[in-house]
């Protein structure tokens, strides 16, 4: 095993579930890099996962990790976060699991500003029952139960994180793991609530279902016609068509939650 | 048990939801999230007063399934964790009621009963949840749940919950009422307060393993065990065993055993006049202080009637029952609700001699209606 793994997945948990093709493995190989260069310790950083594919990372993360209930990760970690202020809570989620299910918790969790790092894999199906469509399905899309095409339009998931308060957003894609690795880094970095959105290819469901792909490395060479790189600090172009790579967001001047109510503690106590 | 000086004791008047709420405080509860609800809403209210100035956290969360969880991340955070709801927003914990089963998470829920079904009876008291909170979530499982039936009782009960669930890993529900939570009365707060003195098994793999008497040890985050939490059916490590029929049955059995197996411990009944007892009566919460009434009065009239109150609905007090029923001739369960836990004594005591005597309508029984139904059986 590789001297990073190694320090870094659970070995009792494997083998992965992830299929072959699938860029899950790619973000958890980002995420444990990420980890490794910012040095962070076993007993600094906790792993919050839902239910969905993407929500099995952390059990492979030899960190403190609640695998909880479908939708509902993002409001066990605020309760981890709230009574442990000083540590590192990063939440693990798929598209279906935070945006549908889990969407009202999201919404509010990024009102707050409560200092998570969240990661969502999105791969534009519900993967793991089979592929349903998903908050996250193109419009018209064909899935198993949108087999006539999909009848709703996908969510925008940058307005609706930032539009709800998120202090840090940035979109990746498995296609580029390095740019992921810095994207994860400065997530974990800000202080506030972090988005990562990660496209991440579902040869199995979304290759079969909505794109009638023959292998992964179809996916994967499709995602990667789809997406570019924005440069540090640049702009992205509104003629382009592709999908900008980045980290597109960061505000630093709101309140982080826990901080303020640090403040209220203290301010009750005197 | 270690013993626990309190900063703020003494007698004075408060209301149920205010007693459950300083009983919280007194308890070492360091996190409360919740959301709005009537008959409830008190407990968020003192709290977010309190809870700060007591070095912990309060949070208002969306709604009822983000309270619950959070609270489950506290308690995994290390901190004491309480949330309060009544009937619609208890149903919607119910998902997250299941998980900290199967995560054998201690946490409090405190239900202040109000009518149903759905919307119901918003201000009107009822005891229909006590099915709820016994069967309310999917899959098999033991719950334990304690009915206060005064402002005393409901500070009193919610201090035990929270050693309850420190002590056997489990959730546990103060299963109050709207009469017991808004009716304002003398509640006494002692000096001190005995709370459960965690043990810790130290570094170790098998944090789930249980000792001889089916409890694991308390575990938390941040202590370096790389803990693995799941609602999937695991091994003793966290590690998932849904797949394994051998493992799977073991950990529903472990769930089920660790309540029942120590059910002597867990279980808290009171007995009035029950030694020559005619008729007798069960009941329990704010219908049980009606009973006592009613109780006492045939005892002024000469009729051998008795009362067993019970504190701990969940796990249902089998013994207890079956040997308070034993002689009656006749048994009778008021309950504001159209006979849910009557069930549970006829299974116990046989169907012949019991009579329901139910109260819908946000009606709490009177002494007297109690006692017109004892003269009527005697």
């Amino acid at each position: 095993m590789n001297s990073i793994a190694e320090k870094f997945i659970r070995k009792e948990t494997l083998p992965f579930i992830f299929c072959p093709g699938c860029g899950h493995g790619i973000v958890v190989n980002s995420f444990i890099r990420a980890i490794d260069e910012l040095g962070v310790q076993k007993n600094e950083m906790a792993c919050v996962g839902g239910i969905g594919c993407s929500s099995w990372a952390p059990v492979y993360l030899d960190f403190d990790c609640l695998h909880c209930l479908h939708g509902r990760a993002i409001p066990h970690a605020e309760g981890l976060k709230a009574v442990n202020p000083d540590k590192q809570i990063v939440v693990f989620s798929g598209d279906g699991d935070c945006l549908g299910i889990g969407g009202n918790h999201l919404i509010h969790a990024a009102k707050r500003n409560i200092d998570l790092t969240v990661l969502m894999m999105s791969n534009y199906i519900y993967g793991m029952t089979g592929g349903q469509k998903a908050p996250t399905t193109p419009y018209q899309a064909t899935t198993k139960t949108s087999p006539l095409g999909n009848e709703e339009h996908p969510f925008d998931v940058q307005s609706v994180v930032v539009g709800s308060g998120a202090t840090f957003y940035a979109r990746c894609c498995a296609t580029h793991p390095i740019q992921m690795k810095e994207a994860i880094k400065a997530g974990l970095r800000h202080k506030g609530f972090s988005f990562i959105e990660i496209l991440s290819p579902c040869p199995t469901t979304a290759g079969r279902n909505i794109f009638n792909f023959k292998s992964p490395q179809e996916t994967m060479d499709w995602y990667r016609s789809q997406v570019y790189l924005l440069g540090k600090d640049a702009k992205p172009d509104p003629a382009e068509t592709r999908i900008p790579l980045g980290i597109l967001h960061v505000d630093e001047s709101r309140d982080e939650l826990t901080d303020v109510q640090r403040q209220k503690k203290e301010a009750a106590q005197k | 048990m270690k013993t626990k000086k309190l900063s703020f004791c003494g007698s004075s008047l408060m209301q149920g939801n205010e007693a459950g709420a300083m009983g919280a405080l007194a308890a070492d509860c360091k996190f409360f999230a919740g959301y709005p609800i009537t008959p409830a809403s008190e407990i968020p209210e003192i709290l977010s007063s309190k809870m700060f100035a007591e070095n912990g956290i309060f949070m208002q969360m969306e709604d009822e399934l983000a309270s619950i969880c959070a609270c489950i991340g506290a308690s995994w955070g290390g901190s004491r964790a309480m949330t309060a709801t009544s009937g619609p927003g208890f149903s919607l914990m119910q998902e997250a009621l299941g998980y900290a089963v199967v995560a054998e998470t201690p946490i409090v829920i405190m239900d202040v009963m109000r009518g149903g079904p759905s919307t119901g009876q918003p201000t009107s008291s009822s005891q229909q949840d006590v099915m709820q909170s016994r069967y309310g979530s999917h899959g098999d499982y033991e719950i334990i749940a304690l009915t206060p039936s005064s402002a005393q009782e409901a500070f009193d009960f919610t201090v035990r919950a929270f050693n309850l669930a420190d002590k056997y890993r489990v959730p546990v529900i103060v299963l109050s009422d709207e009469v017991v939570g808004h009716t304002r009365e003398k509640v006494t707060i002692p000096d001190t307060v005995e709370l459960f003195d965690e043990k810790y098994r130290g570094l170790c793999k098998e944090y789930y393993k249980p000792d001889e008497k089916n409890i694991p040890p308390r575990i938390r985050f941040f202590e370096e065990h790389s803990v693995l939490v799941d609602g999937q059916l695991h091994d003793e490590r966290g590690v998932r065993a849904g797949h394994d029929p051998v493992k799977s049955a073991r950990a529903v059995e472990h769930y089920c055993r660790k309540i029942l197996d120590n059910i002597e411990d867990i279980t808290s009944v009171d007995r009035y006049f029950l030694d020559d007892a005619d008729i007798v009566l069960v009941a329990y919460g704010s219908v049980s202080r009606s009973a006592l009434s009613a109780v006492n009065k045939a005892r002024a009239n000469g009729i051998k009637a008795g009362l067993l109150k019970i504190n701990t609905v969940w796990p249902c007090p089998v013994k207890e029952i079956k040997a308070a029923c034993e002689n009656a001739r006749r048994v009778i369960v008021p309950e504001m609700n159209i006979g849910q836990y009557v069930k549970e004594v006829q299974r116990i005591a046989g169907f012949d001699k019991i009579e329901p005597l139910p109260s819908l309508g946000g009606v709490l029984h009177t002494p007297k209606m109690i006692f017109e139904k004892i003269a009527e059986v005697n």
